[in-house]
């Protein structure tokens, strides 16, 4: 057994803000002492900075099996836990696709020696074609509480509400819920599409999505919602419509919850401008009048969480012209000082958005996103919101080193990450 | 100047010096021996991911009067798609040692990304549906060769400028040199967004025929046929057609032009393409003194004075 004193800094959680050290342990997993001046076997210096809950990514691309050379589970992990994360919900679209118990529980493996904890989704049809219900409750069996077809929504109205319908009736009875996870595109309508429809992509000679590929989308499930009363999430929300959509939704008291991703609260379509393929994404990067209107909807509550749809892509495909190149965008080592940059809101909504607010709709709230006190389990970011670095996709720990922020310099850093009770990133780096 | 990717690469002056070098090279056309050896020892590849003959066959013949080696080099579209790579390709010209890559890509920005991956000139020959600007040259070319200057005229382009490199650069190098440009189509082959377009849009070709001085006729390619753009190419004609009786609506010495290659009877119809106001040859002929000029400038020895004298 060994205990590692978290030193120096100050504690931000639910709770608010405190100073106190953090005493955890790594046989048991959990925090065993909060308060001044602790002791252990060894120290992590936290001057200057904060010790939070872990951050819970509810959108991850680990592309394996399938696509090892762009990412594995271990080195998204590491890349994860670099970011402040302590626990991704790793999207199904591998290959084969987490629609089947056999490829799940090979993800659920691999997830066993990472450096954070994996858990995975799966995928609500099969091999994702929106015309077969995956065996969901085997799937639920096994600890899938998301489904989603991602990278795809589910296009037919009749198959969208069958999949919830029969959702509703496999409530694990642990405390957590299922819900259906839905990538807003309606594809007749995105078809031929690579990035925004609009100046940018009218100037470039682009194909476009429209916003409205996605908002039709987001109205029909807010429908369904409303007709099967069950839980529907909306992934990656990127245009004002959705974000004004869910917001009267909620309002109207419907079981719905949205999550957005930093790239679209901080760049714009006139980013593909250069025709990189690093800033093609889907939903694609839309104008300043939808990230204004993300950000609100992140600050008043309508999007509960930052998920960040990781999406790592090797260098060989993200140089294929951009109308070829596939699409998506790194996420897990820059999310929080994007965040920090471009959300202007308090610390502690900020932690809420990454940490307690996704745990809870991932359904890891019983060991993620607790409250830093003693008996939570250590699973803690240190993070410095002051230290400035320059964003530089080499330097990363992904396999990939597609990130839209390359040479940018951010405030707000991750100095060290607790785990389990093991410290899995020391002094910004992987320790294994 | 070394690259030309894009119209906006260019200022309005240097578009008119651009026109006027081509003047000089038009010049060495008449020539008993249409040559000079102003490029002479210098490699030009002509790497075309996208099927073409005319612009391949003038670049060629631009780069041959000029004296310069061509390589041609021609893929399929289907083997980029098979994932063989774009930088490997360029990397693999460039280390061969050339002065200028002339690209046609089916990708719109393909010149601008290649153009990180080699220190040729890269000469944009077309990329998807984003530019051609020697194609808004050789046109520029034609209409001031006719008109005398493109200040002031107003000129339509008519049809599927949403798909049209040909319109997206022509309409910056018209409006570059003082014209008055017009769109005229449906709603559906024009871009989603004109923010920032210099352009007027209307979508009766009969309320316009008669006041302009240019007409350009864009191809309609026949598979967009069924993808609810239009109904019929038979309707189409109909509204965006150049038909005999709006030929005879056209000012007499209104221009008609076309980029090629045509579908007869579809945007022009056939009793109307001999009209001595229809200038498509001239503007494929223009397209080997336009070339030679931006290929001069490109890589060329510095001013040209018309004179037999190698670099």
């Amino acid at each position: 057994m060994t205990t590692t004193a978290i030193k120096g800094g100050r504690i931000l959680d639910q709770q608010g803000e405190r100073s106190g050290d953090v005493v955890v342990d790594d046989l048991t997993g959990l925090i065993v002492q909060v308060g001044p001046d602790l002791k252990a076997d060894r120290v992590l210096d936290a001057a200057n900075c904060l010790t939070t809950p872990g951050f819970v990514d509810l959108h991850v691309h680990l592309r394996q099996p399938g696509n090892e050379a762009a990412e594995t589970i271990l080195s998204g992990s590491r890349a994860a836990a670099k970011g402040g994360f302590t626990a991704v919900v790793a999207m199904p679209n591998t290959t084969p696709c987490m629609d089947d118990p056999a490829v799940v529980s090979q993800v659920m493996d691999l997830g066993e020696k990472a450096l954070c904890q994996i858990k995975p989704s799966a995928a609500i049809s099969l091999g994702r074609h929106g015309t077969e219900l995956s065996p969901m409750a085997e799937l639920v069996e096994q600890g899938v509480r998301m489904f989603t077809d991602d990278g795809t929504g589910v296009q037919d109205d009749l198959f969208m509400r069958r999949a919830l319908e029969y959702a509703a009736g496999l409530e694990p009875g642990d405390g957590t819920s299922v819900v259906l996870a839905q990538h807003c595109e309606v594809d007749a309508l995105s078809a031929g599409g690579v990035m925004h429809e609009g100046e940018w992509s009218s100037k470039l000679g682009l194909g476009g999505q429209p916003a409205e590929a996605e908002e039709l989308m987001v109205m029909r499930d807010i429908a369904m919602a409303r007709l099967t009363g069950m839980r529907v999430h909306f992934q990656h929300l990127s245009t004002a419509g959705s974000v004004a959509m869910v917001r009267a939704a909620k309002a109207g008291g419907l079981p719905i919850t949205a999550e957005a991703a930093p790239h679209h609260f901080s760049l714009t379509d006139q980013s593909c401008a250069t025709y990189n393929a690093n800033f093609k994404v889907h939903p694609p990067l839309r104008t300043s009048n939808d990230v204004a209107a993300i950000r609100s909807g992140l600050l008043d509550g309508t999007i509960d969480a930052i998920a960040t749809d990781h999406a790592p892509h090797t260098p060989d495909t993200k140089e294929l012209p951009f109308d070829q190149a596939p699409p998506g965008m790194l996420g897990l080592e820059t999310a929080l000082a994007v965040a920090i940059k471009e959300l202007g809101a308090p610390l502690g909504d900020i932690v809420a958005m990454l940490s307690w607010k996704p745990a809870k709709i991932a359904g890891l709230d019983a060991t993620h996103g607790r409250p830093v006190q003693v008996g939570s389990q250590a699973n803690l970011a240190v993070i410095d919101p002051h230290q400035a670095w320059v964003v530089s996709g080499a330097k990363m720990a992904s396999n990939s080193s597609n990130t839209p922020f390359e040479g940018v310099e951010l405030k707000g850093k991750v100095r060290h990450t607790v785990f389990n009770g093991e410290v899995v990133v020391e002094n910004g780096e992987p320790t294994r | 100047m070394r690259s030309l990717i894009s119209i906006e690469d260019l200022t309005a002056s240097q578009l008119t010096e651009m026109l006027d070098l081509a003047a000089n090279f038009a010049e060495v056309q008449q020539r008993e021996v249409p040559k000079v050896p102003a490029l002479r020892g210098k490699t030009v590849v002509l790497a075309f991911f996208e099927d073409s003959t005319r612009t391949r066959i003038s670049f060629d013949l631009a780069a041959r009067r000029l004296s310069a080696d061509v390589v041609n080099f021609s893929v399929g579209q289907s083997s980029a798609t098979k994932g063989e790579s774009l930088r490997d390709t360029i990397e693999t010209i460039s280390a061969m040692g050339v002065d200028a890559i002339v690209i046609r890509h089916a990708s719109s920005g393909a010149p601008q990304q290649i153009s990180q991956w080699t220190d040729s000139a890269v000469i944009n020959a077309g990329d998807g549906w984003h530019q051609h600007p020697t194609q808004a040259l050789l046109d520029a070319y034609t209409i001031r060769e006719r008109l005398g200057t493109l200040a002031g005229k107003r000129i339509a382009f008519c049809g599927d400028v949403n798909h049209s490199r040909v319109a997206r650069s022509g309409i910056q190098a018209f409006a570059a040199l003082g014209a008055n440009v017009v769109l005229v189509a449906p709603r559906t082959l024009l871009p989603a967004s004109l923010e920032g377009w210099p352009v007027e849009v209307v979508e009766s070709l009969d309320d316009v025929i008669s006041e302009l001085d240019v007409a350009y006729f864009l191809r309609i390619q026949k598979e967009r046929n069924g993808q609810a753009l239009f109904p019929s190419l038979r309707e189409y004609r109909q509204r965006f057609g150049l038909t005999a009786q709006r030929a005879a609506r056209l000012k007499p010495d209104a221009l008609i032009m076309h980029p090629g290659p045509m579908n007869r009877g579809v945007e022009i119809d056939p009793e109307v393409i001999d009209d001595p106001r229809a200038v498509v040859l001239d503007q494929v002929a223009a397209g080997i003194p336009v070339r030679m000029a931006v290929l001069f400038s490109a890589i060329g020895p510095g001013q040209f004075d018309g004179q037999d004298r190698a670099a």
